[in-house]
């Protein structure tokens, strides 16, 4: 036993001064967790802030202008032509310099005023991104029907309470609504991920193309102490850069931290098991770093596709979200968003711990195991 | 003569590619699973909300608003509390989307009295998007239920009639397919080109290579044509996935979309060479296109995010992106039917990087040993 720890001692100490010493891989491997962070953290965002609109206005009455503007002064609808013909319109959407068409008849002020006192307009959305039309218009369905109620206002004779029903309405946990808070603690599990994963598979699969772990597999050092020596600076520094990943989530994002470190801290060291096993296990069936790239890469894609990352899990279809339930990117996500933005506690988290406990013990095994058979 | 010796060489790269299976099964596959995960799998709409009732004082107007909330399909009531303060741990676990919060004497409230009755929406809005589209539906259906209420007086309404254009489904798969081109097209062109070459470098055979009767320039091509042709492989099975499997649209001319596809490798490729050139080992030069190809075309082009919600400076950037450029082509041909009259300003723009790339790459190359 003694003398493994200190083989051990040796092996962590060559190592990391291989670590240390490539001063280009060294700063790679700070740079870009951060740049893609500050980068994704301000590019992450499925909010839609403004839609260009294009208004064919045939009616050209008051109540007409009055819809328009109403649009305009929420800031998100952003004029950007007018004409009076449909094709002129059309032209606008191909040509991209409007993402909407807003259409209002001719009769519109007289239908409201004298006839029936219901309107129509036509909106038309460019849907090539379907989420973000679907946003755009709906958030325009309400200023319209808002400034029917204004009108009804104006112009009828009903009384202010004329609503009997009045809705607050609130949000928990993140009241202004900030994408950010909601995916910068899933860019860390991203970047841990990436780092922790294609490093561990580069890094033994380089060994194997250049030779020495042959060399290795003839000196005294057990398997055991091998992997250890292996994993144990690579998990040492994505603990380090989620650490930096933090610090500049809340530095610069100020993104809360309502739970506890420690919890946070205990999960990810878990789960970093499991992600460096997958590291280890990729290196085990390829021969080149090329190769170990791309299936590092490939798995780590349907991972983090799966993950709940980018688009919820509850949205899935079952069968994916049961192979999402063997994902542990998922969990890991679901713990350090609990922990961070609802400030969840041991009691709520509990059962996500034991799963990434699982997982690693699991991933970890089945590595070593692997390992154990490549290098006979 | 030299003709021959180039043939002989590509004939030697194409089956050093061949024979990597696992890297071939990977690159026709990846393609395939991300049309797969993206028509069925990752959608963001909401299909069944969890909803918490607050119902201190039950009566026919809450039960009535709380069976039409269970009748729409989408909500499920999965706790009835009498005090709101209940529900704390069940949502910090995260097992609650929404909390209706009824106050006490609804139904007087309702039905007279000076103040309207008041109803409490709490969505757990951890996550923005979903939480405001849960609280959307909400408000629709009281508002349906708030409509069946007598009313008094001349009503005012604007109806709106919606088309939703070039994608009238909202299917999300048919915005990723030419995002998804983009992505191929960077990893292999891009990738796998700066690997492969500096993996020659790290062996030492590029010195092998360098002595041998072929020009510098003649050795590039030849180990950068079959990737071309293997991007290209990815591309058409990639469309074809989409085509067959979810009937996504093909609006515009396939022979333009190819030849704009060819002009995006190209750049693709002169970048991987000018990586290659620039670094002296497969990790550097793996590092160095990450950051400096599939970073940049994934997160700044729109493939993901909308350019739209880009923060200035970000969006400045976005610009000297390549695949920013040619998601707004693939996505006009495909989706909007485009032509190049429409297109000639982005095309422009890409052929310019071709140029440029290109210039730096065969710049960077060096005919000679160090």
């Amino acid at each position: 036993m003694g003398t493994r720890l200190r083989t051990l001692r040796f092996m962590l100490r060559k190592e990391f001064l291989q670590i240390f010493r490539d001063k280009l891989m060294f700063r790679q491997m700070l740079a870009i967790p951060i740049v893609q962070l500050v980068i994704l953290s301000s590019a992450a965002t499925f909010e839609v802030k403004t839609a260009q609109m294009h208004v064919v206005d045939l009616d050209n009455s008051e109540i007409s202008r009055g819809l328009v503007n109403k649009l305009r002064g929420t800031g998100r609808f952003v004029l950007t032509g007018s004409s009076q013909s449909m094709q002129v319109a059309n032209e606008a959407m191909l040509s991209r310099k409007a993402g909407m068409i807003l259409s209002i008849p001719r009769d519109f002020e007289h239908d409201i005023v004298h006839g029936s006192g219901h309107g129509e307009v036509q909106i038309i959305m460019n849907a090539e991104d379907g989420a973000a039309a679907g946003v755009t218009h709906a958030y325009a369905q309400q200023v319209i029907a808002g400034y029917a109620r204004d009108l009804m206002e104006e112009r009828t004779a009903v009384p202010a309470r004329a609503q009997p029903v009045e809705i607050r309405a609130r949000s928990w946990f993140n009241p202004e609504l900030n994408y950010r808070n909601y995916m910068i603690p899933g860019i860390l599990v991203q970047l841990v991920t990436v780092v922790g994963t294609l490093l561990t598979a580069m890094n033994i699969v380089r060994e194997k193309e250049i030779g020495t772990l042959e060399q290795l597999s003839v000196t005294p050092l057990t398997r055991g102490v091998f992997i250890a020596g292996k994993l144990l600076p690579l998990w040492v520094i994505a603990i380090g850069e989620l650490t930096i990943g933090l610090v500049i989530a809340r530095l610069l994002f100020h993104v809360p931290m309502r739970g506890s470190f420690v919890l946070l801290y205990f999960g990810a060291m878990l789960y970093l098991i499991a992600a460096l096993g997958i590291g280890l296990f990729i290196s085990t069936i390829v021969e080149t770093q090329q190769q170990a790239m791309f299936v590092t890469f490939f798995v780590i894609m349907i991972y983090l596709l799966m993950s709940g990352l980018f688009t919820p899990v509850r949205s899935m279809p079952d069968w994916a979200q049961w192979i999402a339930a063997f994902n542990p990117v998922k969990h890991i996500i679901t713990l350090i968003r609990a922990v961070m933005i609802r400030g969840a506690g041991f009691a709520e988290v509990g059962r996500e711990l034991l799963i990434l406990a699982g997982f690693s013990a699991a991933f970890l095994t089945l590595a070593v195991h692997s390992h154990g058979r490549a290098a006979k | 003569m030299m003709l021959g010796a180039l043939a002989a060489f590509m004939r030697k790269e194409v089956r050093h590619i061949l024979r990597d299976r696992q890297t071939l099964t990977i690159l026709l596959l990846m393609p395939l699973v991300q049309v797969v995960l993206f028509g069925y799998a990752l959608r963001s709409d909401v299909r069944e909300v969890r909803l918490a009732v607050v119902d201190p004082t039950p009566d026919y107007a809450t039960l009535a608003l709380r069976s039409r909330f269970t009748g729409s399909g989408r909500f499920r009531i999965v706790a009835v509390e009498r005090q709101i303060h209940s529900l704390d741990p069940v949502l910090k676990a995260g097992d609650i989307d929404l909390v209706l919060a009824f106050e006490p004497g609804f139904a007087e409230h309702l039905e007279g009295g000076t103040q309207a009755a008041r109803i409490l929406l709490a969505v757990d809005a951890a996550d923005p998007n979903t939480g405001t589209t849960m609280q959307t539906y909400a408000r629709a259906i009281i508002a349906g239920w708030q409509e069946s209420l007598p009313t008094r007086g001349r009503q005012i309404t604007i109806g709106t009639q919606t088309r939703m254009r070039f994608n009238p489904t909202l299917e999300s798969v048919n915005l990723f397919v030419p995002g998804l081109i983009a992505l191929v097209l960077t990893l292999v062109s891009a990738l796998m080109t700066a690997i492969s070459l500096s993996r020659e470098k790290e062996r030492g055979t590029m010195e092998v290579l360098l002595v041998s009767p072929l020009h510098p320039w003649q050795i590039i091509t030849g180990k950068v044509l079959p990737y071309l042709g293997l991007a290209f492989a990815n591309v058409v099975t990639a469309l074809l996935a989409a085509r067959v499997v979810f009937n996504v649209p093909m609006k515009g001319s396939l022979l333009l979309l190819i030849a704009e596809c060819l002009v995006y490798s190209v750049v693709s490729l002169a970048l991987g060479v000018f990586i290659a050139a620039r670094t002296n080992s497969q990790r550097a030069a793996l590092f160095a296109a990450l950051m400096g190809t599939l970073l940049p075309n994934t997160l700044l082009s729109g493939m993901i995010f909308p350019l739209a919600s880009l923060p200035h400076w970000l969006s400045m950037i976005s610009n000297i992106v390549p695949a920013r450029w040619f998601l707004v082509i693939a996505r006009g041909i495909m989706l909007k039917g485009n032509g190049i009259t429409h297109l000639w300003h982005e095309t422009g723009v890409l052929l310019l990087m071709m140029v440029v790339i290109l210039a730096a790459a065969m710049a960077s190359v060096k005919p000679r040993l160090s």
